[in-house]
């Protein structure tokens, strides 16, 4: 069975509900599983890969988006009515139960024509059973079964029904180590013999590479990367899958690209013809160095550990982001543990580049879109949806005190009040601000019929170099676009708002305000995130 | 382990307590063993200086003495109705509890209320509840005010029911020590059946959910299985409240333990105890006492082995 993930969204409400704060688990998720294959979900814990899961089972709903199995819009059924079967990382075996009876469990709830006579039901829970090989332990309850042998029979739990799809989460992490490999392979076995679409989740990349047809690398609720597990190895998308796959881990230096080269420091390790002068990463596998005297990369000998087979190199560079590196060579070259001295010649496809584009602001539309600021361009992009908007370069001081005065003009006594206070402004349009409905009225010809609750947002902060810049525009759940033109921004939102209507919703609300906010710079606008919002960074610039 | 050096001084931290329990205890554990055996023990007679002879004596007059099969009686009967009624009624009390979000607290606390109310002082508005004033053996009956009760059951066209006044039956008065017993040990027991069910790891439910477990099935089948330690708690410490049963007696019927001119139509095994103490004879209520204590022993051993095969730990 297909599964197929369409946009699917999942917020949870803040815990805290004065803060307000919504936390996205799972950040608007489109991929197709094909039928019969094994897949991976793999990030770091909170990524949102359990989430997923579990509103692919059914146990908890979609903030919005769809799920399939096959052609079948499922989204709405409960869990019983979806066919899955589920695996709990803690198995969840009823312990009053020996294990025939957990077995039987799901199938005496079928009800109607479903109903399965007696006989019927022990043939499958046997069936099950030996597919699992625990049919010598039927009289069992769990308390007396090890780790490995209860994980067997929540699968055959979970396979008894014959479900559509079959979903483990993080099923080896309560195993230990011998037999999470033996285990590992089990489950291959078991979805081979049965070809039952199968998904599971796991922060361990090993198990994810070793066992998956597929794996999906999640970061903070948004995918990274989905491809066969030695592709995404072979060609990470951006530094984060590359760190995150591997071990030994790769190796990460600071370099940059000057004159259609890479440099690591002083030493031009690769070419890169045609690729734009700029501060990059560049991220090496244990297995990209190769040893050579005359060789671009200088590194200053640590140890060496000899494995048999392999030979690892520890060494140091100023440039790198750990301590030492760790370079892994064919035991057949000999190194002098006594040099003072290693150098490298680098392989091409063990090397990746990343570029350094770093957040250095990040202006929140319900969490949902990110603008980033690339230094070295000074330039700003919002994404969201995948799509990448360009805003435009920073303003100019003149600039800036034009849209100042034309936002100014358009303000209520209340609101210049409050900013002649030096405060910050939040919801002008709460305070009824006549004056800024015309403006947006003005602005936009033609009044258009919104969708949901939907704010029109004016937005001015300072960056750190104490620049001005202005935001303006935005949709309610949809994008928030940023731009340095007020008119430009304005005409975009009219844009965004006419596709979503036209996107056949429902119009519900109409404009009732136009928001100015003005950021408190320390605050608000200027906050030290390196990765905000788990969108894709520090993406791969391919040589 | 205490070093043997300083022992003395775990003991002396322990005096207080030790002291106390021997004193309050223990003592009184020993002597009412003592005076059960002293045949015809009476404390008067014990201070004008007479002796007792050792013998069983005084088990003889308690199983002879013509209340002491009404009081058995009662007991059980009560014991038997009101264990299995409040179990179950706190068992969905708290499920339905336990399932629900916005009112959760404030009907927990209104559940909570009976048991931080004196048991006499309920016994007495339920009296009331129940009450009938006016002259029920007249012919026909003179009815001033039926009761709350009776008022609600007129409701459905119900006669009013005589239920502990003048004249009553025995079953009404039952009826009524019934409710009243129940509604009185549900806050305790919904409060442990509700720990317990909050201890429950949420993913069987789960679990039940994906498997298409209905309702019924997952309360029978998974939720009363876990919870089955705090079940049998429940049931053998209330086994153990009801053979002890007498405030409510007392808060209803008053001391007569009975309605009015059926006195000690009601009265339980600790009401023959009280009763017997009042009296004088000592002898035949340490006597009584081990009798009860015997019977709840026994009941309990029954409960813990019947537990042993049900309780899923």
């Amino acid at each position: 069975m297909k599964v197929v993930l369409e946009n699917l969204t999942k917020v949870f409400p803040s815990r805290n509900k004065k803060a307000g704060e919504e936390v996205v688990a799972v950040n608007n998720f489109s991929f197709e599983i094909p039928d019969g294959k094994l897949i991976g979900l793999l990030g770091p814990s909170g990524c949102g890969k359990s989430t997923t899961l579990y509103m692919i089972s059914g146990l908890q709903k979609p903030t919005s988006g769809k799920i399939y199995f096959g052609d079948d819009d499922i989204t709405a059924l409960s869990p019983e009515n979806r066919g899955v079967g589920l695996v709990f990382q803690n198995y969840a075996l009823y312990p009053h139960m020996t294990v025939k009876q957990n077995i039987l469990f799901p199938l005496q709830n079928l009800k109607g024509e479903d109903k399965l006579s007696k006989d019927d039901m022990l043939k499958k829970a046997y069936e099950a059973a030996k597919l699992v090989q625990i049919d010598e332990l039927m009289d069992r309850k769990p308390s007396e079964l090890s780790g490995g042998q209860q994980q067997r029979v929540a699968i055959a739990r979970a396979l008894v029904k014959m479900p559509r799809v079959l979903l483990l989460d993080e099923p080896l992490s309560n195993l230990d180590a011998r037999l999470r490999l033996q285990t590992r392979e089990e489950i291959r076995r078991i979805q081979r013999e049965t070809q039952i679409t199968t998904i599971f989740v796991t922060h361990d990349q090993e198990e994810a590479m070793s066992i998956s047809d597929m794996i999906v690398v999640m970061k903070l609720g948004v995918i990274q990367q989905i491809g066969a597990p030695q592709d995404v190895y072979d060609s990470p998308e951006n530094l984060f899958v590359a760190k995150f796959l591997g071990t030994p881990p790769i190796n990460v230096f600071d370099g940059a690209i000057r004159d259609g080269k890479v440099y690591i420091g002083e030493d031009a390790v690769l070419d890169a013809p045609g690729v734009e002068d700029q501060e990059v990463y560049v991220g090496i596998r244990p297995e990209g160095f190769e040893l050579a005297e005359d060789g671009a990369l200088h590194c200053e000998l640590r140890s060496v550990e000899v494995m048999g087979r392999d030979v690892s190199i520890v060494s140091a560079n100023a440039q790198a982001h750990t301590p030492v590196i760790r370079s892994i060579i064919n035991a057949d070259n000999k190194v002098d543990a006594t040099q003072k001295e290693v150098r490298f010649n680098l392989k091409a496809h063990k090397t990746f580049v990343f570029a350094k584009e770093r957040v250095t602001w990040s202006m929140a539309n319900e969490g949902k879109t990110l603008y980033t600021f690339n230094k070295a361009s000074q330039t700003l992009n919002a994404k969201y949806d995948g799509k990448s908007y360009d805003l435009g370069v920073l303003l100019t001081d003149e600039d800036i005190a034009k849209l100042e005065k034309q936002a100014k003009q358009s303000l209520s006594p209340v609101a210049k009040f409050f900013i002649k206070q030096g405060k910050k402004l939040l919801g002008a349009a709460q305070a009824k601000v006549a004056p800024a409905v015309e403006l947006v009225q003005s602005l936009i010809p033609e009044k258009p019929a919104l969708t949901g609750e939907i704010t029109y947002k004016l937005a001015m902060g300072k960056n750190k170099e104490g620049q001005t810049l202005y935001f303006a525009g935005g949709v309610d759940n949809a994008r928030l676009c940023v731009t340095s033109d007020i008119q430009k921004a304005v005409d975009l939102h009219a844009e965004l708002v006419t596709k979503v209507v036209g996107e056949g919703k429902k119009a519900k609300t109409v404009v009732e305000g136009y928001n100015v906010y003005y950021l408190d710079g320390e605050t608000k606008v200027y906050p030290e995130i390196t990765v905000a919002n788990g969108e894709n960074h520090e993406k791969r610039i391919f040589l | 382990m205490v070093d043997s050096k300083h022992k003395w001084k775990a003991w002396l931290y322990l005096s207080p307590a030790l002291i106390l329990l021997a004193v309050f205890t223990l003592y009184p554990i020993v002597n009412t063993i003592r005076l059960a055996f002293m045949e015809d023990y009476g404390m008067m007679k014990a201070l004008s200086g007479a002796t007792f002879e050792f013998g069983f004596g005084n088990f003889e007059k308690v199983v002879e003495y013509r209340n002491f099969t009404t009081c058995l009686k009662n007991t059980v009967l009560l014991c038997v109705l009101t264990v299995p009624i409040s179990t179950v009624l706190a068992l969905l009390i708290a499920v339905t509890l336990n399932s629900i979000g916005p009112l959760r607290r404030f009907l927990q606390t209104i559940y909570f209320l009976p048991y931080v109310t004196n048991s006499i002082a309920i016994g007495m508005v339920f009296a009331a509840m129940f009450n009938i004033v006016g002259n029920v053996s007249a012919e026909p009956p003179l009815i001033t005010t039926a009761g709350i009760i009776n008022n609600f059951l007129g409701i459905f066209g119900v006669e009013p029911i005589n239920w502990i006044n003048v004249g009553s039956s025995y079953w009404a008065n039952i009826t009524v020590m019934v409710i009243y017993i129940v509604w009185n040990a549900l806050p305790f027991k919904i409060l442990i059946l509700l720990g317990g069910l909050q201890s429950i790891n949420k993913q069987y439910y789960d679990a039940a959910k994906v498997d298409g477990t209905s309702r019924a099935r997952t309360l029978w089948k998974i939720t009363v299985p876990l919870l089955s330690p705090m079940i049998a708690y429940v049931v053998i410490t209330s086994f153990m409240g009801g053979f002890k049963e007498y405030s409510s007696i007392v808060g209803i019927f008053g001391e007569t333990m009975g309605p009015p001119g059926n006195k000690g139509a009601m009265n339980t095994m600790v009401g023959f105890i009280y009763q017997s103490l009042e009296g004088q004879h000592q002898g035949r209520a340490s006597a009584a006492s081990l009798i009860l204590f015997a019977i709840i022993m026994a009941v309990t051993l029954v409960n813990l082995q019947v537990s042993k095969k049900k309780v899923h730990y």
